[in-house]
């Protein structure tokens, strides 16, 4: 059943909700002012965009002050801006729909960003396009904002097409290099493929239901059919795998890493790749009505929860370790969106506690990046303990929060989750069992790998190059990862004490709390149990005083090779759609040079090849023509004269 | 004497008229074989008009004179100036018509 407060839109909206279209104008003013003013703009085009992303964050807090103001009943405001696609008979207004959940994104996304904005000043100080970079970040914020901001899905399919045309910019800043352009334009395609299943489940809505509104698709998605539900919530489905690089779709994150690392920071970890699970659990009403298509993304979830982790554990680039790892907890969100309505609120919770301590470890490595010559190689590191005190310290908070230790900001959000995962579906025990194992079995994993990550960064003995003369950040750079390792330390205690969960509850479809095939204190002890295995692991491998990290990876068995190649996702790509699709492209190619231009250069030929058989008797000499006309003349004779006879 | 005589006559003109056109290279030979021609169809013309007692056979022996004679004029003329530029007045070394 509904929550009748998810349809009732007619609320009048307050100020703050109409003015709330600032928090997008403002940094796509910004973006556009700074892309027009160009080079004029150097000296203070940073400035201006962390001002814009500042002012951006301060209207979504009044908005969100204002929103805690009002009566629970009266939180989902749909404000409409302009008449944006008059159609006769249908309508589409150009809105914004202003409620717990959008809010929550918006103070996420703007918090966050202002924060990276921040440390960009100091990372990009060397870059001669900071002001170009700049402009992409704001970019980058105001179409975020768009996507979660939005009323209806053609809106946010704007904000969809806009946040993957900033990823696709700034992937390729240093685009001089061929590979990162190349990064880019894998991540650009992946993305256009999920982009099919966004307008195809658009299609579908329009036909069926008349309407691409939330309030009227909600309200529509009621008394639909059960295999239209089905089928829409596939496309969504495929649509959230191309934006939050989920199985099968996943390979672009590792390559986007090619950005510079504030990018993947806010971009590969905290907000963008996130949208996929914000669409999942915006579409609630949707998938309230369709198991399976619940299931497919539970499925999804756990495939790429295992698949991620696994990659982490074998890579040896920092960032792409990273990549692994946002890859991995998004599949944790998306097993828990596909849930239902309880488990996708813990989605959102591990998705804002997410957001801060992966971001703030992004930022972490960007650091490290800055201080070791932007090497990325984790057998050339080590011992930085000792050396950049901060980076090393706030990373830690990252790292314990995204283990799940108690009570970092990980543990509140993900432990849930994993409770959640063992709740199984009336009937279907199995599920439970499966999807409760995979989510436990998961963060024993995550463990491993990120230990590995952290001890083979910051602790064993100094494996650095001779040129290599580590040495802290500047406070641009720290201030900002401080907050963030705060965040990491504290957010998921606050928010848990603050009832995040009743907060945004209302918000989503009405859900019920299950209770799990496992005791829950039992989970949670098997859990750290799992955790805490891994992590020494991890130790007793890269850590303590007698581990050996060679600085070469060493031969190893086919798992590990495979994990290397991240589960050889690229070989199968090429094999099953590029070689395939290069294959046709050449098969069309030859057969427009051979059937079609062959046709009429063959023609051309034969008209040719009788003109110059003609022409030979065009020799110019008068006798050989008074000849041929003697030859007409007799012959003429001839005919007129058997003509006679 | 009959018609007959004079047709033989005309056509044995005409037949030495044509061979001189086709075999010979100097272009005022050539040129000669084709008065010849024009002469023997005049020959004809005469004869036939004798035959049938009309003047319209004359009358076109007539034309036939006025235009030779203007067609000897450009036709000297453009053998000299072909003499004048290219040194020779043979049939077979100019092919510029193939242009």
């Amino acid at each position: 059943m509904i929550n009748n407060v998810v349809l009732a839109a007619e609320v009048a909206a307050s100020q703050a909700a109409q003015m709330s279209w600032l928090v997008i104008a403002i940094p796509l003013a910004s973006a556009g002012l700074l892309l027009l003013v160009g080079r004029a703009a150097d000296k203070w085009g940073h400035l201006l965009g962390v001002t814009a992303s500042a002012a951006s964050f301060v209207v979504g807090a009044w908005a969100f002050v204002d929103l805690l103001s009002r009566p629970v009943a009266e939180r989902v405001q749909d404000v409409t801006l302009f008449k944006w696609i008059p159609g006769g008979t249908f309508d589409l207004n150009m809105g914004i729909r202003v409620d717990q959940l959008s809010l929550t994104f918006v103070m996420l996304v703007t918090f966050v960003g202002t924060l990276i904005h921040i440390y960009s000043i100091a990372y990009m100080e060397h870059d001669r396009d900071r002001r170009r970079f700049f402009a992409y970040l704001n970019l980058f914020v105001a179409a975020m904002l768009l996507l979660v901001l939005a009323d209806s899905y053609v809106v946010l399919f704007v904000g969809w097409e806009g946040v993957g045309l900033a990823s696709y910019l700034l992937i390729g800043f240093w685009n001089h290099r061929l590979e990162y352009a190349v990064a880019a334009k894998k991540a650009f395609v992946a993305n256009r493929v999920g982009d099919v299943g966004m307008i195809v489940a658009m299609m579908i809505m329009f036909s069926q239901f008349h309407a691409l509104s939330f309030a009227g698709v909600f309200e529509a998605a009621e008394h639909a059919s059960g295999a239209t539900l089905t089928l829409i919530g596939l496309a969504l489905l495929l649509a959230a795998c191309g934006k939050s690089a989920q199985f099968p779709l996943q390979s672009w994150l590792g390559d986007a890493m090619a950005g510079p690392t504030p990018v993947s920071a806010l971009i590969h970890a905290a907000t963008m790749v996130t949208a996929g699970v914000y669409l999942v659990v915006r579409s609630g009403p949707i998938f309230e009505h369709t198991p399976a298509a619940r299931l497919a993304v539970v499925t999804i979830g756990a495939i790429t929860l295992l698949y991620g982790a696994i990659v982490g554990c074998a890579k040896d680039d920092m960032k792409k370790a990273l990549a692994a790892s946002t890859m991995s907890q998004i599949g944790y969100m998306m097993l828990a969106a596909g849930l239902g309505p309880v488990g996708g609120i813990f989605a959102i919770m591990h998705l804002v506690t997410h957001g801060f301590f992966k971001a703030g470890m992004f930022l972490g490595a960007g650091s490290v990046m800055h201080a070791m010559k932007d090497q990325v190689d984790m057998r050339r590191f080590g011992a930085l303990n000792k050396a950049m005190k901060v980076t090393w310290l706030t990373f830690m908070m990252g790292w314990l929060a995204i283990l799940g230790i108690p009570p970092f900001a990980g543990f509140f959000s993900k432990d849930k989750i994993i409770e959640q995962a063992f709740v199984a579906p009336e009937g279907q025990v199995w599920q439970g069992w499966v999807f409760g194992l995979v989510a436990m079995f998961g963060a024993g994993i995550t463990a491993f790998y990120m230990s590995r990550l952290f001890f083979m960064v910051f602790q064993g003995k100094a494996r650095w190059t001779d040129e290599q003369h580590p040495h802290e950040s500047p406070g641009l750079m720290t201030v900002p990862m401080i907050i963030l390792s705060l965040g990491s330390v504290f957010l998921g205690l606050i928010l848990t004490v603050v009832k995040f969960d009743e907060y945004l509850a209302p918000a989503l479809v009405e859900g019920h709390h299950g209770e799990p095939v496992m005791n829950a204190y039992v989970i949670m002890g098997a859990t750290l149990a799992l955790v805490v295995i891994g992590a020494w692991i991890a130790w007793s491998k890269f850590g303590s005083a007698k581990a050996v990290v060679p600085t070469l990876p060493p031969a190893a068995d086919g798992l590990v090779r495979a994990a290397r190649e991240d589960l050889y996702q690229d070989a199968i790509n090429d094999a099953l759609l590029v070689k395939p699709g290069q294959a046709l492209v050449r098969g069309a190619t030859k057969t427009d040079d051979d059937v079609v231009d062959g046709a009429v250069r063959g023609l051309a030929w034969v008209f040719q090849g009788m003109g110059s058989l003609v022409s030979r008797i065009q020799n110019g000499y008068a006798r050989s023509y008074a000849a041929t006309m003697l030859a007409g003349v007799i012959l003429l004779a001839a005919i007129v004269l058997a003509g006679r006879m | 004497m009959t018609v007959s005589a004079y047709l033989i006559l005309a056509s044995v003109l005409f037949t030495i008229g044509t061979v001189t056109v086709m075999v010979r290279r100097n272009s005022i030979i050539v040129f000669m074989g084709v008065e010849l021609m024009l002469n023997a169809a005049n020959l004809a013309f005469l004869a036939f008009a004798r035959m049938w007692g009309n003047v319209d056979g004359q009358l076109a022996a007539f034309f036939v004179m006025v235009v030779a004679a203007a067609e000897v004029v450009v036709g000297l003329a453009i053998i000299v100036s072909l003499f004048r530029t290219r040194r020779t007045v043979s049939v077979d070394d100019e092919n510029l018509l193939r242009h």
